[in-house]
């Protein structure tokens, strides 16, 4: 055990002497949260929408002009049923959908009271939410307009309906993804350029040729790093919930041990990668494209599994940050017990276990 | 005419003197051997030499141009050759020739005609294709001086040119470059190893930025009362009372 | 029994065209030798080291330090032996004391423990025992990559090229070293691509493709050099050896710095003009190219 202490005493000399790459290591998570919290949500214009006009009467067509009229909204295409609207959202042109009842003329004329459907593209949770707004204030603006020669004020009841993402979670869901990046990125890179960069300065033969076992190598190597994982998931916590108001509805302790798993099956990743490259270079590149890539792109950080094709939808299921954000998700957001996530932490410990019995099973003892 | 003349030739780094007037003179196809511990100020000066670095003061004029005014020229007409580097390994001997010699400004003809003289020449008909890390160590080092001499540069600047190869191809190297000594091509060669200034006409050893010895080997022997150079060099290295770093 | 006993060691490399990289290798170490593998870069030097510190297996043969096999035994050699690989440079953001205790904490000890282990060397880094490695000169390097090799007080030595690229000064020390640490009983290998340190071995194994050519101690092999051997020089040499080259009477003739170096045919010396010519005795750089000659003849 001594070995092993002595051994995890030198990994933190060489992470705390280099002073760059330490920062580097807190201080990213940080500002990656600022950057997804604030920079991504950026202005919205000519946002393309669609009718579906099943009214076809002088005041439905005024209403979609008044849309088109408008600055931001840019008329794309009109619809003729209800299973066009699906399809159209599919071709990811159109980000609103506007429906207007067969009977909203009759109704408006009669009792003074519409209703008026906006659908939304909510894959994007935080544009969407923007230009259901914006369509509400158009609307509300045709209300006022029709009002004017009137005594008695029309109105437009607005049945908003977000798409593909109902509760609208993802302005908040950054969070949960940038943990499971972040985490990924400091366990599985750092460790494995670590590891494989003893391989390429002549000391693994060294290390080798003395008695220490190696799995203490292996394990003491991952050690430092598990340390400042966990400095990093608190700091992203801590700056999410006190900073940007984002709630943590779940248990605080339920999302760390998540946290623990994760980091575990990342650095079981990074140890993998270690054991079958031998300079940093090439550890570096299938680290950033075989795990950061799919990470950032499967995993739902930045695009909704729901709405990919079939084999994607298959292939992020091998991926680990997505069990974690979605259990972290349910946790940290929807307030969900264990019971809920007991299936994701299940996959998570199988990953793991799987995962590092493999990397020190390929841990050579000889070259 | 002189290939180097160098007078008083200092660098300071600040408060630290890495090159402390220096002063010496290599003549056309002579080969020089420069000799220092770490840190005596060899790599500077050298790369004073090469026009990489401008020095503090002092004067030199190497292949005939101006170590101040005119180091493009300078550069232009000197070769490098290391032990470390030479040649692009994953290109072939033939690639790395058209490369170099289009970084001299070598004509495609003169590229292609000089190539094929090389080749005779190293007998390699049935290795020119192949990839350099392919080849072995000894051929390796044929080829790197060969392309370090295919601009017919007028000095060529050798970094411990043969350290590790075996006994014979060290034999067949040296010999080319007496060849090219013959042909009027000056050695300029940096070493650590005593067995390798033996083959140098003339050999200065520097210490802690001044050269301390000058002279041909067998008269350094002689001045110094040593049976070789390891031990001339002992006796004045072990004056140094700078770090090698 | 020897410390090291390497029996008809065979190593290939490369899957369809196997590379012969040792070729039956036999030799053995005495304890508290200090023995010299000495050869040009790529005679492997380095396949042979690795099989001996249980990091590669051989496809023929076998080898054991201190009678256990280093395939069987691994775990036991692991702790008895120390290696210093080619490359080896420690860690460079460590300072020399960090680098020791590592070191010794590799092995279960401590550096108090084994102090006066290696405190001749030590010593004369120990003023500089909080400065990093990476600032360390090479010679200063080379002391302490030593000192963290005899922290755990290995009996079997292994040191793969420790003086490449080191100025001749560190070398000399360095050497010094080597032969100081024969009075603590530590039986050394050392490889070395320069001959002229062969002369500090007690004995020496030339090797040269794989293969072993002479095993002897080094005044051994130069009694064994089976020619008259003289040095002539001429105000050019270049042009001499031209000549030579294509003079019948001249069994070999080699440029060794100022001089040429010539054997004739039936050690009959002719007279060569404008020359000054004198008897030598031959040094390991001879004899190499002697026994280099001799195995591309009989091949």
């Amino acid at each position: 055990m001594r070995q092993f202490f002595n051994f995890v005493k030198k990994e933190v000399y060489h992470i705390t002497r280099d002073k760059r790459t330490l920062f580097i290591l807190l201080a990213m998570p940080i500002i990656q949260l600022l950057l997804f919290g604030y920079a991504i949500t950026s202005d919205i214009k000519d946002v393309r929408f669609s009718v579906l006009d099943e009214s076809g009467s002088t005041a439905s067509r005024q209403l979609v002009e008044k849309f088109a009229g408008n600055k931001y909204f840019i008329h794309y295409s009109d619809l003729h049923s209800y299973d066009d609207i699906e399809r159209e959202f599919h071709k990811g042109k159109t980000k609103l959908v506007i429906v207007i009842p067969s009977d909203f003329a009759n109704e408006l004329q009669h009792t003074g009271t519409a209703r008026v459907q906006l659908l939304a593209d909510a894959s994007d949770a935080s544009e969407a939410s923007i230009v259901a707004g914006y369509g509400q204030l158009i609307i509300s603006d045709f209300q006022q307009d029709l009002s004017k020669n009137e005594t008695i004020p029309y109105r437009i009841h607005i049945e908003q309906k977000m798409l593909y993402n109902p509760q609208l979670i993802s302005s908040y869901n950054f969070v949960p993804g940038i943990i499971g990046l972040v985490l990924m990125l400091i366990c599985a890179i750092m460790t494995s350029i670590s590891i494989v960069r003893e391989k390429e300065e002549g000391t693994m033969e060294v290390l080798l040729v003395s008695p220490i076992k190696p799995v203490y190598i292996v394990l003491a190597k991952a050690v430092p790093y598990l340390a400042i994982a966990f400095v990093n998931i608190l700091s992203i916590l801590f700056i999410s919930h006190f900073l940007m108001d984002v709630p943590i509805v779940g248990n605080i302790f339920l999302i760390l041990f998540l946290g623990i798993l994760f980091i575990i099956s990342a650095l079981s990743l990074g140890l993998l990668i270690s054991s079958i490259v031998d300079t940093q270079r090439v550890a570096m590149i299938i680290s950033a494209v075989g795990l950061l890539v799919p990470t950032l792109l499967l995993s739902g950080l930045i695009y909704p599994i729901e709405n990919m094709p079939w084999l994607l939808r298959a292939i992020s299921n091998i991926i680990p940050a997505k069990w974690f954000i979605s259990a972290v998700k349910d946790v940290m957001l929807k307030g969900m017990g264990f019971e809920a996530i007991a299936f994701e932490c299940g996959i998570l410990i199988l990953m793991a276990v799987v995962l590092l019995t493999i990397s020190i099973k390929q841990f050579k003892n000889r070259l | 005419m002189e290939a180097i003349i160098i007078k008083d030739l200092t660098k300071k780094f600040g408060s630290f003197t890495a090159v402390d007037h220096i002063s010496f003179e290599v003549g056309q196809g002579e080969i020089f051997g420069f000799l220092g511990a770490n840190g005596a100020g060899k790599t500077t000066a050298m790369r004073m030499l090469c026009g990489l670095l401008e020095p503090t003061s002092g004067q030199g004029t190497v292949a005939g141009y101006d170590i101040y005014k005119q180091r493009d020229l300078v550069k232009q007409n000197i070769g490098y050759m290391s032990q470390k580097f030479s040649l692009y390994e994953d290109l072939t001997i033939k690639e790395n020739m058209r490369l170099f010699g289009g970084i001299y400004g070598m004509s495609d003809k003169e590229i292609k005609m000089k190539g094929e003289q090389v080749i005779q020449d190293l007998s390699l008909q049935n290795e020119q294709n192949a990839l350099v890390e392919s080849l072995p160590l000894g051929i390796k080092q044929k080829v790197s001086f060969a392309v370090s001499t295919f601009h017919t540069p007028k000095i060529v600047f050798l970094d411990e040119p043969t350290g590790g190869v075996d006994p014979i191809a060290r034999r067949i190297f040296w010999e080319m470059i007496y060849e090219a000594a013959d042909r009027g091509i000056t050695a300029f060669v940096t070493t650590h190893y005593m067995d390798e200034a033996e083959y140098c006409n003339r050999i200065s050893i520097m210490v802690d930025g001044k050269i301390e010895a000058l002279d041909t080997p067998s008269n350094l022997r002689k001045q110094f009362g040593a049976d070789n150079l390891e031990e001339v060099f002992y006796t004045l290295a072990r004056k140094a009372k700078r770090g090698d770093d | 029994m020897a410390a090291i006993s390497i029996n008809n060691i065979t190593k290939m490399y490369g899957g369809e065209s196997p590379v012969k990289a040792l070729q039956n290798i036999n030799f053995e170490v005495n304890h508290g030798e200090l023995f010299g593998l000495i050869g040009p870069d790529g005679a492997g030097k380095t396949s042979l080291f690795r099989i001996l510190a249980t990091l590669l297996l051989p496809d023929k043969g076998s080898a054991s330090i201190e009678n256990l096999d280093v395939v069987n035994h691994y775990r036991e050699i692991r702790n008895i032996l120390s290696y210093m690989p080619g490359k080896f440079s420690l860690y460079q953001d460590l300072t020399i004391k960090e680098n020791l205790e590592f070191f010794a904490g590799l092995f279960g000890t401590t550096l108090d423990a084994n102090y006066e282990f290696i405190k001749d060397i030590y010593v004369q880094i120990e003023p500089f025992k909080n400065r990093r490695a990476g600032q360390l000169s090479g010679g200063m390097k080379q002391k302490l990559a030593l000192c963290c090799s005899l922290i755990h007080k290995p009996s079997i030595l292994l040191l793969d090229e420790p003086t490449t690229g080191v100025d001749p000064v560190s070398r000399k020390e360095f050497w010094e070293m080597l032969r100081t640490l024969r009075n603590q009983n530590i039986t050394t290998l050392v490889s070395t691509p320069y001959m002229d340190e062969a002369n500090m071995c007690d004995r020496i194994a030339l090797i040269q493709n794989g293969q072993i050519m002479s095993i002897n101690t080094p005044s051994g092999i130069l009694d064994q050099f089976p020619y008259r051997l003289f040095a002539i020089k001429s105000n050019n040499n270049y042009h001499l050896l031209q000549k030579l080259k294509d003079n019948s009477e001249i069994r070999s003739c080699y440029i060794f710095g100022e001089y040429l170096h010539i054997t004739f045919q039936d050690n009959r010396p002719i007279e060569i003009h404008g020359t000054e010519m004198m008897e030598i005795k031959p040094g390991i750089e001879d004899c190499f190219i002697e026994l280099m000659d001799n195995g591309s003849n009989n091949n």
